[in-house]
């Protein structure tokens, strides 16, 4: 059967002019884009805390192996691709070729260990990265109740009777406690890239996130699930010190701020947008706990306030 | 007494701010436009008769295609408002949307690209292939096709109602998850608004997936057994059992939220003793297969591509479909690992972890399928193969993201962010929209008797390649620097805007090569007695659906083939063609019963989007009224007789012909390029003015 499209056929570039433009193209851009990235925060490569660091460990690590197995067939499937283009006269054209029987085993058997491989892999992390995990460590933790409203965070500090509206300081190389709940407010996603990945805020539920700072410095922290008109604005700092710095911080704070009681906190809860840094002392013992059960009222949910919620599973 | 009549409708309903109401102007303009021209050339009727109300699922599948590229359009523009606003709101600047505005454009977004740009092709594909390719005259059931393509135009027009009535959207995110979508978070009716529409062309996704299912396992043609099924055939198989599988989840999901919103109950309010994360997993046990429907029929695509285009049966046909088979299957057993970071144990999360992991190696065998099949082959490289190499390579960037995402503790740093974003874009556009391109240009001479300009689409694939990498890998890059995905604004101190800038020029670029995709179907038009193709075989085709006349007749075959092995239309070709012999065909009449029951439908939605409660319960007694009274109507079929039949293959044999003989004189002719075209139209517009051409109007 002869094609009505033969006569299209001059229309096949040179290879070598296309790889040549191919590569100047992209050299070019990851140029730029590495430029652009010059004196830049990469959060997730930037590490500064324990969890951190194994998170980024963890995803090179699966990238090379991923990687290893996937470039080859990519290129193995263009080099196929060209070799046996309908111009290259040399290639032998066999329509009748049959794949064996290795071959089949092979294509099941080659991405099933390479899997094998990830999954090895999978099942350790995920138990030693389990957020509500306790870290190791010779200090003892400091617990920061961190409840996220619409549209702002406030961290409770219960040991140091202090609280902050989107600032939270802590200090280096001490294990964190995140007690994370939220108060009419849609579910809400407290991440600070830099120290750790994200876990979920919810009313009536507490999260419990552990991380411990390695590095000094100021490092953004936001809520990465929508929750509403002022999402974006829904940021906060993190600030690693000294221990000694943080010490007195706390008691600076102490001194210059005002009390959160529960009349405060009834204004404090109402929505509002792009919050400025605001502290308060000393809170409300009773806060936190309330918020949490005002939502599990009826629910069936055996809680006390320090489990880690284990869901529906 | 007006609330009784109007429910919550009043004058401020109509929508105020400048880019809905020119949203809503252009909209009215265009419907104008088409309702002046169809006055003017006498078509309402032929509109109705042959079209509208046509129970053929190839003209279904044209207006399947039709809608979807329209939407295709609306929802770009949406995106290039979003790409827009998230280059300039940096620092003291805020773009040119407020927040609200623009939560409800990238709700609408995923909304419509999903729905109604990806589904609605996938459907037209699925209706106007699949039954020439198992050589079937018509459906399992008509009428269920009719009213599943009629309630996606319903829904359609529900996602589309804000510009018209109430001015907004839906702000959630394009599955609304709860509380946020919840009344207390959402008061408006733009939660509403995305409820119907999901719900309306939902119904007719289940509706369409059943008959689907149906017409493949019951309607093929003599001796094709289902291993010798053509492989595009197979992935819509599988990618209907998995939509009757998990849509009725999506419309109980969906039911229980109107029940929050409409009648207070409290499925997911934590406040009334309702779970927010039931809401979670249940939407996502529906949305996690559903990107998997869309993908199985693009995978079956470039099976039939990669086969013809290297000249070669398809390799480990059994492992190609194991392959399909066991993706489905997994992809119904995955959802969990769409939020990981819920909270749950780390045995459950490792769990779907793991499963997660699995599902690459059925889709690995896929990819060693296709380099068999192309190993000593002989392969041509025309525009359906462009796309199918632009698919492998983008794909796997997204496969592998995936696999990274697989990953919980890798996914708590991850998720949410606008890395995340770039895997699903690398793998819905990279796969499914790619593969619709391919499926579409490689069909396309099937559906009209011309094929497309092959050098246009040269330049729009490059276009698309090259804007997807200038937009996407700064958008993986952003989620590695920490940005989150939905930001209406960030400071100034991210450093983010170069990335977004990025991101933006290489959506433009992907605008320019849209842009070329509709100046390749005007010019292919144009040219059309140079790219006429007479056979109804233009590529050297191996299954059924290139036996049949391009565009084949309405009832498909006139004889129905036998089949004997997979690649049935080859064989056909080795024995010589059967003898056409004519013989009496039924076929479905037309019926407005789909589109009777979907408007009914619509104003049921819209009724309580609005809380216009006798309109609701007087369109579902209309709803029982239509069925009934189509229940009762034995009078569905006619028949077609042999002299007929004959009559028009003859007509057709001598059209052939004709062009046959015109075309050879011309074929030596190049496709057009832009800028011949570009230099025709402006010499056709010139010829119009000069000539007062238009008084003829
Ligand atoms: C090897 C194959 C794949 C793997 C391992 C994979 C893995 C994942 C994971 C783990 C997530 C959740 C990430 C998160 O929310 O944090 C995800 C999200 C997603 N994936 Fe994939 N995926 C694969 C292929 C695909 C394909 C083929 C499609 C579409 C055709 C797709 C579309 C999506 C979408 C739409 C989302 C998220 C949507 C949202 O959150 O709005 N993925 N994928
Ligand atoms: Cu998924």
């Amino acid at each position: 059967m002869k094609s009505s499209l033969s006569a299209k056929q001059k229309n096949n570039p040179s290879l070598g002019r296309t790889l040549l433009r191919l590569g100047t193209g992209l050299s070019a851009f990851g140029l730029l884009i590495a430029m652009l990235l010059r004196g830049k925060n990469i959060a997730i490569l930037d590490a500064k805390g324990t969890i951190a660091s194994q998170q980024r460990g963890l995803i090179f690590y699966v990238l090379t192996v991923i990687l290893a197995i996937a470039v080859p067939t990519v290129i193995l499937l263009y080099f196929t691709a060209w070799r046996y283009r309908e111009s290259h006269s040399t290639a032998t054209y066999h329509p009748e070729a049959k794949t064996g029987k290795a071959f089949i085993v092979a294509i099941w058997a080659l991405p099933t260990f390479v899997m094998l491989l990830l999954a090895i892999a999978l099942v350790p992390a995920t138990h030693k990265l389990q957020p509500n995990k306790a870290l190791a460590s010779s200090t003892p933790p400091i617990t920061i109740q961190v409840m996220a409203m619409r549209w702002k965070w406030l961290f409770i500090y219960p040991d140091q009777q202090i609280a902050t509206v989107n600032y939270v300081q802590i200090p280096k190389d001490v294990p964190i406690v995140f007690d994370l709940t939220a108060d009419e407010a849609p579910m809400s996603s407290f991440w600070i890239p830099n120290l750790s990945g994200q876990l979920y805020a919810m009313t009536g539920h507490i999260n419990r996130l552990n991380l411990m700072a390695s590095e000094n410095g100021d490092y953004r922290g936001r809520s990465a699930e929508i929750n509403g008109a002022g999402f974006a604005g829904m940021q906060f700092t993190a600030r690693v010190s000294s221990k000694q710095d943080f010490e007195s911080w706390v008691d600076m704070t102490k001194q210059s701020a005002s009390t959160l009681d529960k009349a405060t906190y009834q204004t404090l809860v109402k929505p509002s947008e792009n919050n400025a840094v605001t502290a308060f002392y000393p809170v409300d013992d009773s806060l936190y706990a309330d918020t949490v059960m005002k939502y599990m009222g009826s629910h069936d949910h055996q809680m006390t306030a320090q489990t880690q919620h284990e869901g529906m599973y | 007494m007006k609330e009784f009549f109007l429910g919550r409708l009043t004058q401020d309903s109509l929508p105020h701010d400048w880019v809905t109401v020119g949203g809503t102007g252009t909209f009215i303009a265009m419907f104008l436009f088409a309702a002046l021209i169809l006055t003017r050339t006498k078509r309402w009727k032929w509109l109705w008769n042959d079209w509208l109300t046509s129970v053929d699922p190839k003209k279904i599948g044209i207006m399947y295609f039709l809608t979807a590229a329209f939407m295709l359009i609306r929802g770009g523009i949406d995106v290039i408002l979003m790409w827009v606003q998230q280059a300039l709101s940096s620092g003291s600047s805020h773009g040119i949307l407020s927040a609200d505005h623009y939560q409800q454009i990238f709700t609408a977004h995923g909304n419509i690209m999903v729905f109604f740009v990806a589904m609605g092709f996938i459907f037209g594909l699925i209706n106007y292939i699949v039954p020439l390719q198992i050589g079937a005259r018509d459906l399992a059931s008509p009428l269920l096709n009719t009213l599943g393509f009629w309630l996606y135009i319903g829904g359609v027009v529900m996602v589309n109602m804000f510009f018209v009535l109430g001015g907004q959207y839906a702000a959630t995110g394009w599955l609304a998850v709860a509380p946020l979508s919840g009344i207390a978070f959402s008061p408006g009716t733009g939660v509403d608004y995305w409820i119907w529409s999901l719900q309306i062309s939902g119904i007719g996704t289940t509706l369409g997936a059943i008959n689907f299912i149906m017409t493949i396992l019951k309607m093929r043609a003599p001796g094709m057994t289902i291993w010798k099924m053509p492989l595009f055939t197979w992935g819509s198989l599988f990618s209907m059992l998995m939509a009757v599988a998990v849509f009725p989840l999506l419309t109980a999901t969906l039911f229980l939220q109107f029940f929050d919103r409409y009648f207070g109950a409290h499925f997911f309010t934590a406040l009334g003793g309702g779970d927010p994360m039931m809401y979670t997993n249940l939407i996502w046990m529906w949305g996690h297969p559903e990107v998997y429907i869309l993908m199985l029929p693009a995978f079956g695509i470039f099976s039939e591509v990669v086969a013809t285009f290297s000249r070669k049966p398809i390799a480990s046909y059994t492992a190609n479909v194991l392959g399909m088979a066991g993706v489905s299957a997994l992809a119904l057993s995955v959802w969990l690992h769409h939020f990981f970071t819920m909270g749950a144990s780390a045995d459950v999360n490792a769990f779907f972890g793991l499963i997660t992991l699995v599902i690459a190696i059925p889709t690995a065998v896929l990819f060693f399928t296709w380099i068999a099949t192309m190993h000593r082959g002989l392969i041509r490289f025309d525009t359906p193969m462009l796309w199918f190499l632009g698919f492998v390579t983008i794909f796997t960037i997204g496969g592998v993201s995936g696999l990274i995402l697989a990953f919980p503790p890798a996914d708590f740093q991850l998720h949410n962010s606008l890395f995340l974003v770039a895997h699903f874009h690398s793998n819905v556009i990279g796969g499914v929209l790619f593969g619709i391109f391919a499926g579409i240009s490689y069909w396309f001479p099937k559906f009209t008797g011309f094929r497309l300009n092959e050098r246009i689409g040269r330049n729009a694939f490059w276009c698309w390649i090259i804007g997807f990498c200038l937009s996407f890998v700064p958008m993986y890059i952003l989620g590695i620097m920490g940005a989150t995905r939905r930001l209406d604004h960030y400071d100034a101190q991210t450093g983010y805007q170069p990335f977004f800038i990025l991101m933006l020029i290489g959506g433009l670029v992907i605008a320019v090569g849209v842009g070329l995709q509709i100046i390749q179907i005007v010019a292919s038009i144009i040219q059309k007695g140079n790219l006429r193709d007479a056979t109804g075989d233009p590529w050297n085709g191996r299954t059924l659906e290139w036996a049949t006349a391009s565009p084949p007749a309405f009832y498909n075959f006139t004889v129905i083939p036998h089949v004997i092995t997979r690649d049935a239309f080859l064989d056909m070709k080795r024995l010589g063609l059967p003898e056409p012999h004519y013989e009496d065909i039924t076929m479905p009449k037309n019926t407005a019963v789909g589109i009777y029951i979907a408007a009914l439908a619509f104003l049921v939605g819209f009724a309580f989007v609005w809380h216009i409660n006798w309109l609701a319960v007087v369109a579902m007694i209309g709803i029982i009224i239509v069925f009934v009274i189509r229940a009762f109507n034995e009078d569905s079929e006619y028949v077609v007789t042999a002299e007929e039949v004959k009559s028009i293959e003859e007509a057709r044999i001598a059209a052939t012909a004709a062009i046959t003989k015109k075309s050879g004189a011309m074929s030596e002719q190049e496709d057009m390029s832009v800028r011949e075209f570009v230099i025709y139209v402006y010499d056709f517009a010139i010829d119009i003015i000069r000539n007062k051409k238009w008084k003829s109007w």
